[in-house]
């Protein structure tokens, strides 16, 4: 039984059209021309207990809004959605008690008191009995090493620290779902690595479902089995994250180390290359002609050590990412070209 | 007071939240100490020019002898009386900053914080107005103590009876919370429109002139002074003063407080009615 399900979940935003220049703006005084943007068009998915799923996409393609539909914060334009059985935008207490939303660009703390008390507080509206509240503070700031920072107030904290705490805040009433916007933004590689480690192992020892977001390859790829790629407010691809590559794209990075001497006049013609710093050559090759390829090279050039690859993840994901907005761009031309 | 904070939740929890609010906001308060202290007395300062306008005032009327004077039926120590007890009165209704911050709540999106967690809006900014209260009158009780004693002369009838005395306290308390909401409705109006100040200033203009925090309310020419009389604002300033003096008695004091409990509720549904709409519309345009 998935626990959270999403059907055909559509939101659009009204957003008004402002235009250029004085006279424009006057007459928008009190004639607005507003139009419909669709921020998530038609999104149906399951995830079952205990999964890590990674939402992928470009900015603005409507993962923070399937975030905020789900932890209730607006409400969808069309379609159904249930998180522990609960309709998120009914906002019910008790699904409030029960998951918890962190976004890496806001802060949910009290900016000039210590860390501490917002935990406090959390322990009185969450209802967390003293025993468990200190167990998992307890727990939880050793994890994150931060013992030692919970009596400084939150404004004098770095922007590491201070994420640690908003995850602390976000886990004390030990929710069974977590919703993880940007969690990493602006930290550096020494923090979001802690982070990673943490989430991954209090995920796996938890056996909580996540969702999130992230715009760091690394992140995604520390974390999560399950990636699902946004783009225009669509699904366009739910699986692993190597199977992106597979799908996504058709081509091998072959790089040869050349005996020394041996000239690379030729082997243009097996692909583009990519870089040629002798004795190193690398050049892409479709992927179904890569074994015909080294064949033919190994017999013809003298080799000293070679390796075929994936090309880049990132490189993958944006051209995932131009590839929908063509087809969008293209699909949307010919549906005015219509009569 | 408020279900959603409240349901299937003893009393005692309910009462222990607020307590935890009420504790965190008063020590966010008293972070900034220097500021804090500094603007609390500083509001003591325009008692001195308050009373030297007076006295010009009383002596362009009467140059021979401005204490025989009379306006409205105020002498010059009774409006000097019901100046200061106007202060006192502004220091329970008056809200600085408390609309503004609802606005920037909605606009910045801060909001979202009480969509997703199981803690009410309405009432959390509540309890942490009562805290900035607390803090302020904690500081300030010494000096408006020592202003008073200096000013004793000024209070021409001494002390009022018990029953007076526990009204004016009771027009104190229902003050405070009927400006706690008649200016958090005007916050949640940034549901609507992004930007409340114009509003607020249109609102603080009537205020200063209406509540009688300038000048006894008596002093309106009728019919504004029957105008005045029947709306909410004149109970934020006048109202508690005039108790203290003895102008509102018997069954027309019994009627005022009514009135003014009525008002309270009035605008404390009216801010629960405008943030549920404006949630309605929050979570469907905007998000």
């Amino acid at each position: 039984m998935p626990i959270i399900q999403i059907d055909n979940l559509v939101k659009s935003y009204r957003v008004y059209q402002k235009k250029e220049g004085l006279r424009e703006a006057l007459r928008g005084l009190w004639h607005r021309e507003y139009k419909a943007v669709d921020a998530v068009r038609n999104i149906s998915l399951r995830v079952e207990p205990g999964e890590f799923v990674a939402f992928l996409g470009p900015n603005g393609a409507g993962k923070t809004t399937t975030l905020k539909l789900l932890s209730g914060v607006i409400h969808p334009t069309s379609g159904n959605a249930s998180v522990m059985g609960f309709v998120p935008w009914e906002r019910s207490l008790e699904y409030r008690r029960r998951f918890a939303l962190v976004m890496g660009q806001k802060n949910q703390l009290w900016w000039d008191l210590p860390a501490q008390e917002s935990f406090r507080l959390h322990q009185q509206i969450y209802r967390i009995d003293a025993e468990s509240f200190k167990k998992t503070l307890d727990e939880l700031t050793s994890l994150l090493t931060v013992e030692s920072l919970l009596g400084r107030p939150v404004r004098e904290l770095s922007l590491g620290e201070r994420m640690k705490m908003e995850l602390i805040a976000a886990l004390l009433h030990r929710p069974e779902v977590l919703f993880l916007d940007e969690p990493t933004i602006g930290l550096d590689v020494v923090a979001q690595h802690k982070i990673q480690q943490f989430l991954k192992y209090y995920q796996e020892e938890r056996n909580i479902t996540i969702l999130l977001t992230s715009h760091y390859m690394k992140d995604i790829a520390a974390l999560c089995k399950r990636v699902v790629v946004i783009a225009q407010g669509q699904i366009q691809y739910d699986g692993s994250l190597s199977g992106i590559v597979d799908s996504f794209s058709g081509d091998k990075i072959i790089t040869l180390q050349l005996s020394e001497g041996t000239s690379p006049n030729g082997l243009e013609r097996f692909g583009n290359l990519e870089k040629l710093a002798l004795p190193r050559v690398s050049f892409r090759c479709p992927r179904s002609e890569v074994s015909k390829t080294l064949a033919e090279i190994l017999s013809n050039y003298p080799i000293d050590d070679m390796s075929v690859e994936d090309p880049p993840l990132e490189e993958t994901i944006s051209k995932l990412y131009t590839h929908v907005s063509d087809q969008i761009g293209s699909g949307a031309s010919q549906e005015s070209a219509k009569p | 007071m408020n279900d959603s904070m409240n349901s299937k939740v003893s009393p005692w929890e309910a009462i222990h939240t607020r307590w935890m609010i009420l504790r965190i906001a008063l020590a966010e308060r008293l972070a900034y100490r220097g500021d804090f202290v500094l603007g609390t007395l500083l509001r003591f300062l325009p008692i001195i020019t308050q009373i030297f306008l007076w006295w010009a005032i009383f002596q362009s009327i009467n140059p021979v002898d401005p204490f025989a004077a009379r306006l409205s039926g105020f002498s010059f120590p009774d409006m000097v009386a019901y100046y200061l007890l106007t202060m006192v009165a502004r220091a329970f209704s008056s809200m600085p900053g408390l609309s503004s911050s609802i606005a920037i709540k909605i606009r910045d999106g801060e909001i979202k914080k009480f969509l997703i967690q199981p803690i009410e809006l309405i009432s959390f900014l509540f309890w942490s107005r009562v805290a900035h209260k607390v803090a302020y009158f904690t500081v300030a009780a010494l000096p408006f103590a020592l202003v008073f004693f200096l000013c004793r002369s000024f209070f021409t009838n001494g002390v009022p009876d018990l029953w007076t005395l526990t009204a004016f306290v009771l027009s104190l308390l229902l003050s405070f919370s009927m400006g706690f909401y008649l200016e958090a409705c005007i916050g949640l109006v940034g549901f609507w429109m992004l930007e409340v100040s114009s509003l607020l200033f249109v609102y603080m203009l009537f205020q200063f002139f209406l509540s009688g925090h300038m000048f006894p309310l008596e002093i309106l020419p009728e019919p504004f002074f029957t105008i005045v009389n029947y709306l909410p604002i004149k109970y934020l300033a006048y109202f508690p003063a005039a108790v203290f003096l003895g102008k509102v008695q018997g069954t027309q004091l019994v009627i005022d407080l009514i009135l003014l409990i009525s008002w309270t509720l009035f605008f404390m549904v009216m801010s629960r009615v405008l943030y549920r709409f404006g949630l309605k519309r929050y979570s469907g345009f905007g998000g």
